[in-house]
């Protein structure tokens, strides 16, 4: 069956690339205000070489949720981090619809 | 997280068991959480209950730090009754949109893995087939055979069950004489404006998998609405 991109489904994959010997991070939306394009629980998991899987946004956040995963990867301590028009970084990571989330950061340990 | 816990949870998930996943924001610590009797004394587990309840995820301060919430319920249940054309853009179409699908059937010339591939087929009689699934407050069922011997005993069982969505294929005038066939089988008005019929939103649908896109809208309408 076709699969589809719910959360179960990229906690599986996540799995997967662990079993595989891969660095992997999750990220999850934990909060949202406003019009933000993905609801609460919504995951994406990140893979070392910067792969990913699901969402926690439109698309917009994605790409620097990546780098601050790959970041956790190295630390090994996990980060809330929060996006929305508000943040010094509108411009670079902004969500375009005028919402604001908070998003859990953290590496999957053996 | 931890991979055992990663594990456990996707253990629970193919076991179809409700379980909420709590994560300390301070320090990353987690833990699962189940179905509890706990009368409240604990507020975390009693906070747990309620997001499966809710089926939402939640931020909730207790004594020892905030923790984050995430629900993992059992994926949302679709019962077509009819293995027809409609069925198989339908259920494909379901099972994107995250439900578990079941076809039942037991014209077995219908509901054929050929016809169906990957999907659930259950190919007993209706009535004994919905005993079987029992829909409950996270299921939709619709059924699309038009023959009154076959969605007439699935209609009963759905109307008897708290299932979130019924939906039933045919015009009005079918319809019609469907609601008068229910009528003197003894649901009461109440029970029968449950049913959609025609089912589906009117988005002047034509070919079998538009018709499908019809229905689910309308069931997602139902479901977020």
């Amino acid at each position: 069956m076709t699969e589809t991109l719910d959360h179960e489904k990229v906690l599986e994959q996540a799995a997967r690339w662990k079993a595989d010997g891969h660095g992997v991070a999750l990220a999850t939306v934990i909060e949202t205000w406003g019009s933000a394009p993905r609801p609460v629980g919504s995951q994406l998991a990140i893979r070392d070489d910067a792969s990913f899987i699901g969402s926690v946004s439109g698309g917009c956040i994605e790409g620097d949720v990546v780098t601050r995963a790959l970041d956790t990867l190295e630390t090994g301590k996990p980060e809330v981090l929060e996006y929305g028009v508000s943040d010094a970084k509108a411009w670079e990571v902004g969500l375009a619809c005028g919402g604001r989330i908070r998003v859990f950061i953290e590496p999957v340990t053996a | 997280m931890h991979s055992e816990i990663l594990q456990r949870l996707l253990e629970d998930r193919t076991a179809k068991r409700p379980v909420v996943l709590a994560t300390r924001l301070s320090d990353g610590i987690q833990k699962l959480l189940y179905y509890s009797d706990t009368k409240g004394e604990n507020a975390l587990l009693h906070a747990a209950n309620e997001a499966l309840a809710s089926d939402k995820g939640r931020i909730v301060a207790a004594s020892d730090g905030e923790w984050f919430l995430n629900v993992f319920n059992p994926p949302l249940r679709l019962i077509i009754v009819g293995a027809v054309h409609i069925a198989q853009p339908f259920a494909r179409i379901a099972a994107l949109a995250g439900y578990d699908v079941t076809v039942i059937d037991p014209r077995t010339a219908f509901a054929s893995e050929d016809r169906f591939p990957g999907i659930r087929l259950v190919t007993n009689w209706p009535d004994e087939a919905m005993a079987a699934e029992a829909p409950d407050t996270r299921t939709a069922v619709v059924t699309l055979t038009h023959d009154p011997k076959l969605d007439d005993p699935a209609l009963h069982a759905a109307l008897k069950s708290p299932c979130f969505y019924i939906g039933a294929l045919g015009s009005k005038k079918t319809h019609a004489s469907r609601m008068e066939r229910l009528t003197a089988a003894g649901f009461d008005e109440a029970a029968r404006a449950r049913i959609h019929g025609p089912v589906g939103l009117s988005i002047g649908a034509k070919s079998p998998a538009e018709i499908a896109i019809s229905i689910m809208a309308q069931i997602t309408e139902k479901l977020r609405t």
